[in-house]
């Protein structure tokens, strides 16, 4: 452990039962100190911009930035009305409330396609679904 | 291969899904041997974050075995054992240049505030979690750590998010030799922090929460006073009367948006989502915190706005402390700390569960049941290699 504990004999007596304490008083063993560390310690084998990930699939882009970031995630590309829902808020900056709420509203939507596609997928839930419908239209439908 | 998605809002599910593929010359694939779910994975659970698709693959702490590696990989080999840190970085940006590995500004084309982090939906990026089989990870020389052979797995799984988050917690506090130190959540996070925090040469460290087991379980890991805030009329009154009058030297929140304690912040922030969740911890923060006092704050808040009394802040003189750990930066510090026998992070599991289980997992975690602290998820081919 590199350096000890700038400290009084008295204080670290009184906390000799808690392991460690102390240890990172001096600032050299503080691994965030200071806050923007300049050169950085990391090996990194490439020079600012990184090589760029291929654009496979529709990523919507943040109008705050001028370009696609060097990576990205690629599984949920948008689709259906969520993702008209989410190309209309990508439409507006982070600093604007639209953006945010238009997305919060598309994740709903999205919930709710992702219901009708599990009920796509499962033969035995759709039936059972337009059971319930077709009760529920007799029920209203009675005299 | 197995993966734990996201359906709607308290629903994750397991499911198969199409494993990873290298998409870029610097990714590997990492095969999982252990990951957690995390204190901020219950917000996108909860539904509280923005940009969170049907079937996003959820997790960002997590562990495993390196089984390919893109053509440009230097670093890594197919089965080192690595421990992934959850902020995704490049290692070249402005900001990593500053050592500012979780503000990237290379890895999120989707918002130009947060970086990039696997398995938090699409606002962080897009990328798939670590609650599955496998992973994609991208930048993978400068990203994954390789794991010290006489390192715990348990204990590596808890330094990709955890313990870096808790100590730079702390770190942010600038504590000094004998400053009062108050935790407001007794989560992991919060747990590491009040640990951490005598590292740092804190003479008091009192822990906020409402939950008794956790409160417990602080007393003995961390050495903590402990406060049950449901058991005080006035939380920042009872810390003042127990800190002579003053108030706290540093605060730190470790709880984020879905805080409990406040039926207005509750309501506002978690049902109508009028703010960004429901800021209460970091409202008693500032609140209880001495003139010219410490804020750290750690827990995790949407990306709109908070009600806080950003008045009594000025008023105080405070200085606020935010970020999301930069994990990388820390991990040698802490892995002496391990070493030293300071701490054993894996002491916070309490729970291990087979991935196939998630949904349960997230059940007990999220409803605080039979006294979990931190579930920890195995694999199916983590369960056959052990």
């Amino acid at each position: 452990m590199a350096g000890e504990p700038e400290t009084s004999m008295d204080t670290a007596d009184k906390f000799a039962h808690i392991p460690g304490w102390g240890s990172d008083l001096p600032r050299e063993n503080r691994p965030a100190v200071p806050m923007e560390r300049t050169p950085p310690r990391l090996d990194v084998p490439w020079s600012d911009p990184p090589p760029q990930q291929p654009m496979t699939v529709e990523v919507l882009r943040s109008v705050e930035r001028p370009e696609h970031s060097r990576t990205f995630g690629t599984r949920l590309p948008p689709k259906g009305l969520s993702g008209a829902m989410r190309r209309a808020a990508f439409r507006h900056s982070e600093n604007d409330l639209r953006h945010w709420l238009t997305l919060v509203a598309a994740d709903r939507v999205d919930v709710a396609e992702g219901v009708c596609q599990d009920l796509k997928r499962s033969p035995v839930k759709l039936a059972a679904v337009g059971v319930g419908i077709a009760a529920l239209v007799w029920w209203l439908a009675r005299d | 291969m197995l993966a734990t998605t996201y359906r709607r809002p308290r629903r994750m599910r397991i499911e198969h899904v199409a494993e990873p593929e290298i998409e870029h010359p610097n990714d590997a694939i990492v095969r999982v041997t252990r990951s957690c779910i995390c204190g901020s994975d219950i917000h996108i659970y909860n539904g509280l974050v923005p940009d969170t698709r049907v079937g996003s693959i959820i997790g960002h702490e997590f562990c495993g075995v390196v089984e390919e590696v893109g053509p440009s990989v230097q670093h890594l080999k197919v089965g080192d054992r690595v421990l992934v840190p959850f902020n995704i970085f490049c290692g070249s940006c402005y900001f990593c240049q500053k050592e500012l590995y979780g503000n990237c500004h290379n890895v999120n084309s989707q918002a130009s505030a947060m970086g990039g982090f696997y398995g938090y939906t699409h606002t962080a990026g897009g990328y798939d979690g670590g609650q599955a089989e496998y992973v994609r990870v991208p930048f993978a020389d400068v990203g994954p750590t390789i794991i010290p052979d006489d390192i715990h797995i348990e204990d590596a799984v808890l330094l990709t998010d955890a313990f870096p988050t808790g100590y730079q917690a702390a770190e942010m506090g600038s504590i000094r030799e004998g400053d009062t130190v108050v935790v407001f959540g007794a989560g992991p996070v919060g747990l590491f922090a009040a640990k951490s925090a005598w590292f740092f040469g804190a003479g008091r460290v009192i822990v906020v929460d409402c939950e008794d087991y956790r409160l417990e379980f602080a007393k003995k890991f961390a050495h903590a006073e402990t406060v049950n805030f449901r058991e005080v009329d006035d939380v920042a009154i009872h810390l003042k009367k127990i800190t002579e009058w003053m108030g706290a030297d540093v605060c730190i929140d470790a709880v984020g948006c879905d805080a409990t304690g406040s039926a207005f912040h509750s309501f506002t922030g978690k049902i109508a989502m009028i703010q960004a969740g429901s800021p209460i911890a970091l409202h008693w923060a500032i609140n209880s915190v001495r003139k010219g006092g410490r804020i750290s704050i750690v827990g995790v808040y949407g990306p709109t706005f908070n009600m806080i009394p950003i008045g009594n802040a000025v008023n105080k003189g405070l200085t606020l402390r935010m970020n999301q750990a930069s994990v990388k930066r820390h991990l040698p510090r802490l892995i002496e700390h391990i070493r030293a026998g300071h701490i054993s992070p894996r002491e916070v599991i309490t729970h291990r569960i087979p991935l196939e289980e998630v949904a349960d997992a997230y059940d007990i975690f999220v409803n605080k049941r039979d006294n979990c602290i931190k579930p920890v998820l195995i694999p199916p081919s983590a369960r056959d290699a052990a």
